[in-house]
């Protein structure tokens, strides 16, 4: 037995006959394509549908919901039923109100009459809805727009200043011979060891006595200096032959300008790793900003999306659809870059 | 006109390369004359000091200045946030989180929920950290095999990863839900439908599943890198030698593998007692405070409270910061013992 589940688990070499193993590994693969994009898949499916479709039980999987329809001398629209007739035929009717197991339903063609019917003789009348409501409401009732500048505005500003100074501290630790190298070295690896989950209270401290509490800058400045991001860099930069800057010291250029002109965009695949690494982590970052903003204007979307389902009664069709403008950025920069944040995975263990 | 339409795309890259050409071209120029002052003052070398001062500045300010003031608020009480105003209290706070009559039972303690906070972090650690690798090593097996669309299904299992926690955990908690869709799936097979969330058991169930959901395919991705590193000829020698498939699996697969293995069981230990975002979205530490762990616990005193008391949540850090030392410390010696031997 062991040895059956090893070989299925261990085979590399496949031949023409399609083996038991291969049943099982591409068995493995598909529950795995519904385990791992199915509920995502789900969540997008459900943020299309109307208030009114969510509260369904069972959810219907595609976007359906009860038909509605404005009947003359009602002021609300009333929802549509297929009832049965004595005969046996169908019909569909507006329901007026239901008591107890007798709904009174009229025909939408003849407003005037009113029909009694038996509540089991009648069923809902479905129809496709696509509640885009859900997404544009999103941008005209609520806060939206707001939290969405805030996510942005901090992941763009903290990634361009993540990949200057980490560069810069990488182009130090990598092209200059100074005492005191290995010592910084060290002391930024050091960093690495030190999660932010155990300074939590202090850095807190740190951050309200520069009095950047409540503002996008109190969540940029402690993230900006990555031991990870130095220390790829200078990985990368080791390799930039020192020939280059030494040809470019004797044109008397600045070592700003070395390092602006030539070092920077050399490292441009490294630099390109790091960038999206970066983007990532302040996209996603919750527990520090959860901490440092408090006010709901300041606000990051996976902040706001916490704060929206704590309410008491959750709007989900907003909620659904939030999420799903907040993953959808970073399945695009995944589905355009995999290859890149997989290699970059792959070879320096970052995450 | 109609050119007029047609030239304002145009018009729009131009502004913004403009811009960047602009930005770039000051980004290169400002620090140019201050740059060269400093180079005749420095030297040729110690000019590297100045390139590490901004990243220097950041790491002291928020990450080794935190460090020792941490050890302040630890030996300090009162709700103070400013270290000045906090009274010297000795090391009361950690005789408060360790105040047990009995350290097998947290209702006999006086900060009970940090008993039970650390209580079901081990609980978690061990079981969650386990099926990680499991499933990881599993997954890593299965993609490196000989199969159609590896790419494919190898971003199918990484997906996940890139998502943030809080909407993990949101996707779940749709799921979840009372009238979600997996008691739907149940009840149309002839099932009842179940609390998932506000049942001690399941909740801590779910905790387990959607991180290791969330986060296996980084792992995954680590293990396959090692697996493919692993030379054919080996595999083929021992096919010569008409080795069975799990003796080659335990005898050259795994041995092989262990370095990248030790990684990952290290970093997966380290993850998991920092677990926070997705469980604090999915449960909220709950139902009552089965999913609470320890730095939700530290969350709660420190910030989340009427009463902050940061003394007693930095005391608690440091017992983190301890498990998490001695954690790296096993790492280290591990992956070297590996390397020697």
């Amino acid at each position: 037995m062991a040895n059956r589940v090893v070989q299925f688990l261990t085979r590399t070499r496949g031949h023409g006959r399609f083996h038991l193993t291969d049943w099982l590994t591409y068995g493995y693969l598909t529950i795995g394509v519904f385990l791992m994009f199915g509920p995502v898949m789900w969540l997008a499916l459900s943020s299309f549908k109307t208030e009114a479709a969510l509260l369904q039980f069972p959810p219907p999987l595609l976007p359906y919901g009860p038909a509605e329809a404005e009947v003359e001398g009602y002021d609300r629209p009333l929802p549509l039923y297929r009832v049965e007739k004595e005969d046996g035929s169908e019909t569909i009717m507006a329901q007026v109100r239901r008591i107890g197991l007798i709904a009174q339903m009229v025909d939408p063609d003849d407003p005037g009459t009113i029909v009694k019917v038996n509540v089991k003789k009648r069923k809902r009348v479905e129809e496709f809805q696509l509640a885009t409501e859900n997404y544009s409401d999103l941008w005209r009732q609520f806060d939206f727009p707001q939290y969405l500048w805030n996510s942005v505005f901090i992941t763009i500003v903290a990634t361009i200043l993540t990949l200057i100074f980490n560069a810069m501290a990488a182009f130090a630790l990598s092209k200059y011979q100074f005492r005191g190298r290995t010592a910084v070295f060290l002391f930024i690896i050091g960093a690495l060891m030190i999660p932010p989950t155990i300074v939590l209270v202090p850095t807190y401290l740190v951050v309200s006595g520069m009095g950047l509490l409540n503002s996008p800058w109190g969540v940029i400045w402690p993230a900006i200096a990555t031991p990870t991001g130095v220390f790829m860099l200078r990985q990368y930069m080791l390799t930039i032959p020192d020939d280059l800057i030494d040809a470019a010291r004797m044109d008397n250029a600045s070592e700003w300008r070395i390092f602006w002109r030539i070092v920077m965009p050399l490292s441009a695949p490294a630099l390109a790793v790091l960038a999206i690494f970066s983007v990532m982590w302040r996209w996603n970052e919750f527990l520090w900003p959860l901490i440092v903003l408090n006010r709901s204007e300041e606000f990051t979307l996976p902040l706001a999306l916490n704060a929206f389902q704590g309410e008491l009664k959750t709007q989900w069709n907003y909620l659904l659809a939030m999420t799903v403008l907040t993953l959808l950025p970073v399945t695009f920069v995944f589905a355009f870059l995999q290859r890149y944040i997989t290699s970059g995975i792959a070879s320096a263990g970052v995450k | 006109m109609n050119d007029k339409f047609a030239s304002w795309p145009h018009r729009v890259l131009a502004v913004v390369t403009g811009a960047l050409r602009a930005i770039t071209h000051l980004m290169l120029n400002i620090p140019e004359r201050p740059m060269r002052w400093a180079q005749r003052v420095l030297g040729g070398q110690r000019i590297a000091w100045l390139f590490l001062t901004p990243n220097l500045i950041i790491f002291s300010l928020f990450t080794f200045l935190p460090i020792l003031i941490n050890f302040y608020y630890a030996v300090t009480g009162g709700v103070q946030l400013w270290p000045s105003e906090r009274p010297f209290i000795g090391t009361e706070n950690f005789q408060k989180l360790f105040a047990c009559d009995n350290y097998f039972d947290y209702s006999t303690c006086d900060q009970d929920l940090f008993w039970r906070a650390i209580y079901n972090s081990m609980k978690f650690v061990s079981i969650q950290v386990v099926l990680m690798v499991l499933f990881s090593l599993i997954t890593a097996l299965v993609l490196n095999r000989k199969i159609v669309g590896r790419g494919f299904f190898r971003s199918v299992y990484f997906f996940p990863v890139l998502l943030s926690p809080v909407v993990v955990a949101l996707v779940w908690r749709w799921i979840l839900l009372r009238d979600g869709v997996l008691n739907a799936i149940i009840e149309s097979m002839g099932g009842e439908k179940v609390l998932w969330l506000l049942d001690p058991s399941w909740s801590f169930f779910w905790v387990i599943f959607v991180t290791v959901w969330a986060q296996m395919g980084f792992y995954t991705l680590i293990l396959l890198a090692g697996l493919q590193a692993i030379p054919r000829d080996v595999y083929e020698a021992a096919q010569m030698d008409r080795a069975s498939p799990w003796r080659t699996f335990r005898k050259i697969t795994l041995p092989l593998l262990m370095p990248n293995m030790i990684v990952v069981l290290a970093l997966a230990l380290i993850r998991a007692v920092q677990t926070f975002d997705e469980v604090f979205v999915l449960t909220g530490g709950g139902p009552g405070s089965a999913t609470t762990f320890l730095v939700q616990y530290i969350y709660n005193t420190g910030f989340a409270q009427q009463i902050q008391r940061f003394g007693l949540a930095a005391a608690a850090s440091l017992v983190l910061a301890v498990v998490l030392f001695i954690l790296t410390m096993a790492q280290l010696r591990a992956s070297r013992s590996k390397i020697d031997g």
